[in-house]
């Protein structure tokens, strides 16, 4: 068993703004554990511009909001940094276990701060019927694919839910010359952005459907199309207005939702509806040493937000770690 | 034309399980599954019960295939290094009218030769299954009941008949029987093969195959059910499996759980037409949660992860199990429906006695591997056991799947025993099948996927060919 100061679990921009604040408030051991190849999180595939308007006064898109982070951290040579890590367990008094190719490790940090983000609401989440065809994307793995991978995931795409990353790969999808046949929202209004209604749906003439829900899913092999119809104030199908669209692909944008699984493990006391830790005080826990930032405490609107609460999740870390003494 | 003494149709369990039982005999045997893999029919999407042989009419086959089937399950579960959990069912009466049901049940059961059967009472209940609703007022308890993962129970399956030098050959669809004495031709897209004896287990289309070779006395009728998976937080929800008292049609909505710990609640028993409606739909699912809050009221419907529909291939009251005097050499083996994937070992047995009794002669082989080499799931080990399979291979401490703890070295393993597509990697080492279904590890997986198969990644399916993941790619491949 390895001891630490603290742990950062996660290495999008929350775990970053974390870790890089708990160094400057002067906590010198310090390990981020990252499970995937490289630091920056989702905002690797976020290359649409529109990130650091508040924090840097500039439009960066999302890899270059991470780089600035990325470097500054890589300077900090007391940060130990530990990508493909996978953290497996945590127990109530901190003690993580993570895999790691070629190792199984177990550390127990003084402080620990859960920078883990959040995951996509699933299909299967708002019980939407019908069949299982391949064609059926969270629009954040089809982020992935278009603009991480090079693959393009359909031609002819349905959008269930107005959030904002099925609003942005709305546009992304026409600009890569598929054709976004509608989006489906279920509410009056969308809750994604303004400006992604503008900007990736108005300016581009994308159909979007407000009280509206998708009813059904058909296709065997793959997707063929989704019957749609509107609804009432209490979300119920208003009969005979129900119409089908063709499409090969279905992107579900439902929400997000924070990603607590470890802590839960831990003992933390979570919110069962939002899946966020009960908390009196942003990044705080019911766990006194466990603190938690970024999406997996909340989810944000902008990465400005994370940085910032991440920042003070650093430096509340830090003088829990100095209080100890 | 290749020649062998046993041709059969269809790679569910019941196809499987014949071929690794024929297997032991110096016999050539060829299986032809349509699909992409083994197990992508009715096998895949079921229950997952190994049932004890409560609820079946007294002197009917299955009834009877089930009772020996839960037996040897066991045994082969154990050969095959297959999990096989017993867990035990309770059938429920809330009332006393039901309560009285409860000892014709019994007594029907005893009478199939389900052995251990007890009644037991509220009290009983209070203890042994907490989150049991308080208006239960007894059960009929029958220890034997326990579960499987029914896909990994195919795979298996083939692959130990595989092993003992069977063929299997999956994406071949049988499309023409033709009677040339003393053998049949099996005509597939690929060509044609010789048999001398064809076993007829093709599901759903057990009555096409059949009439390919002219017998058309029965017709099968897909019975759908839907099932509805819980978050595995809920593991423990129910120690038992519950049942309600059966209808003339079903066993009723349980409250189950998986081989992998999901609780589960199901299935519907919707009469339909199409042999292809595997939708799940509203109605389905409002009945599910009514059914399984009977059982147990604190389910919420938030809590549902995963859903899929089956379809039990239905050809009236019974299993349909015989050689067709009018065709030779022609068994069939339909209208397997529930409780199928528990009889399937002992149909097996069964078709093995009808081809003896039709002169084939069953001559042991002198080297018969009845063991399979076990694979490794991370999410099933304790953690020490992780730690040294890591210092092994390297590629285990390689995590791909977040949300089930699958490592690359699993997924690599899955492939090199069979897995060709997305759904088949799911089903063996359960990469995507939790609660963020895939949209983590899919384009991982697709990268592991090609570069072990060759493929490219545009050809990277869900379940076979029409599948493709995606449409086009800017990369070079
Ligand atoms: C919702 C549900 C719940 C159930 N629960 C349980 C349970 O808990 N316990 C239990 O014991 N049983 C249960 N059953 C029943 C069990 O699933 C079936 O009895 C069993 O899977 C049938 O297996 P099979 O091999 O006959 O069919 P299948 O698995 O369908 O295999 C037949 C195969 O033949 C192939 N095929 C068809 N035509 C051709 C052709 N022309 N050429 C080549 N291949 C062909 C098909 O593609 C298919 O793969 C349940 C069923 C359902 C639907």
């Amino acid at each position: 068993m390895i001891k630490r100061d603290l742990v950062i679990v996660g290495g999008g921009p929350a775990g970053l703004a974390a870790a890089i604040s708990a160094y400057e408030n002067g906590i010198k051991d310090i390990l981020l554990l990252e499970r995937d190849q490289y630091l920056g999180g989702l905002l690797n595939q976020c290359i649409h511009t529109g990130f650091g308007i508040e924090y840097f006064k500039e439009v960066l898109t999302g890899p270059e909001y991470a780089d600035r982070f990325i470097r500054k951290i890589k300077n900090i040579t007391s940060i130990e940094i530990s990508l493909r890590s996978f953290v497996v367990r945590l127990e109530k008094d901190k003690t993580l276990t993570y895999l790691k190719p070629g190792g199984l490790f177990t550390v127990r940090p003084r402080a620990l701060i859960m920078a883990t983000g959040c995951r996509e609401k699933t299909r299967e989440m708002v019980h939407i019927p019908g069949t299982r065809p391949a064609g059926i994307f969270s629009a954040g793995l089809a982020q992935k694919l278009i603009n991480i991978e090079g693959l393009l995931p359909g031609k002819e795409v349905v959008i269930i839910g107005s959030g904002d990353i099925g609003l942005i790969m709305a546009r992304r999808f026409t600009l890569e010359g598929a054709e976004v046949k509608g989006i489906i929202e279920i509410q009056p209004t969308t809750r994604g952005l303004l400006r992604n209604v503008v900007q990736c749906v108005e300016d581009f003439g994308i159909p979007i459907y407000f009280n509206h829900k998708v009813l059904r899913i058909h296709g065997s092999d793959r997707v063929e199309k989704v019957s749609v119809a509107k609804v009432d104030e209490k979300m119920n199908e208003i009969a005979g207005t129900e119409f089908d669209i063709e499409c090969d692909t279905v992107l579900v944008s439902v929400g997000l939702i924070p990603e607590n699984e470890l802590i839960e493990m831990a003992g933390v006391i979570i919110d069962k509806r939002t899946n966020s830790p009960v908390s009196t005080e942003v990044n705080k826990t019911s766990v006194p040493g466990i603190f938690v930032c970024g999406n997996s405490y909340k989810v944000y609107d902008y990465v400005d937000s994370v940085t910032v609460d991440s920042q003070l999740a650093g430096k509340m870390a830090a003088e829990y770690i100095k209080g100890l003494d | 034309m290749n020649l062998y003494d046993i041709a059969i149709i269809g790679g569910g369990v019941v196809g499987t399980a014949i071929a690794r039982e024929l297997s032991r005999y110096r016999l050539t045997i060829v299986l032809f599954e349509k699909e992409a893999e083994v197990a992508f029919g009715v096998s895949k999407s079921n229950s997952g019960i190994i049932h004890p042989g409560t609820q079946n009419p007294p002197a009917s086959l299955k009834g009877k295939l089930c009772v020996q089937g839960n037996i040897l399950t066991r045994r082969l579960a154990r050969e095959l290094a297959v999990d096989f959990k017993e867990a035990g069912e309770l059938i429920v009466a809330f009332s006393e009218e039901e309560a009285g049901r409860l000892i014709q049940l019994k007594k029907d059961a005893e009478a199939l030769g389900v052995p251990r059967l007890k009644i037991v009472d509220k009290k009983w209940l209070r203890k042994n299954e907490p989150n049991l609703s308080g208006e239960a007022i007894a059960a009929l308890y029958a220890p034997t009941a326990g579960i499987i993962s029914p896909y990994r129970w195919v795979y298996d399956l083939a692959e130990n008949a595989i092993q003992n030098g069977a063929e299997i050959r999956t994406g071949l669809e049988v499309k023409k029987i033709l009677a040339k004495k003393p053998r049949f031709e099996i005509v597939t897209q690929k060509g044609a093969f010789g048999a001398r004896f064809v076993i007829n287990a093709a599901g759903l289309y057990a009555d096409d195959v059949s009439a390919m070779s002219g017998i058309k006395n029965f017709k099968i009728k897909p019975r759908k059910g839907e099932e509805f998976l819980l978050d595995k937080k809920l593991e423990g929800l129910t120690k038992h499996l519950l049942f309600p008292l059966p209808s003339n049609i079903s066993k009723g909505i349980l409250v189950t759980r998986t081989s992998d710990g999901n609780p589960m609640i199901g299935p519907t028993a919707e009469d339909v037409d199409d042999k292809t409606d595997l939708s799940t739909t509203s109605e389905g699912f409002r009945k599910v949660l009514e059914g399984a809050h009977k059982l147990v009221p604190s389910i919420n419907e938030n809590d549902v992860i995963a859903y899929f529909a089956g379809l039990r291939p239905v050809a009236g009251e019974d299993f349909i199990i015989r050689h067709e005097d009018e065709a030779p050499g022609f068994i069939n083996v339909a209208g397997i429906q529930s409780p199928g994937l528990t009889a399937a070992p002992a149909i097996a047995l069964m078709v093995a006695g009808i081809l003896r009794d039709h002169g084939l002669l069953l001559k042991k082989k002198a080297v018969f591997r009845k063991h399979r080499k076990k694979e490794y799931h991370l999410f099933a080990i304790p953690i020490a056991k992780t730690k040294k399979l890591i210092k092994k291979d390297a590629s285990y401490g390689d995590i791909v799947c977040r949300c089930e703890m699958v490592s690359a070295k699993e997924v690599r393993e899955a492939i090199a025993r069979g897995a060709t597509t997305m759904d088949g990697i799911k089903f063996r080492t359960r990469a995507q099948a939790g609660r963020c279904h895939g949209s983590f590890c899919t384009t991982r997986l697709m990268k592991i996927l090609a570069q072990e198969t060759g493929l490219s990644r545009l050809a990277v399916t869900k379940r076979g060919k029409g599948s493709e993941l995606v449409k086009t790619g800017r990369v070079s491949d």
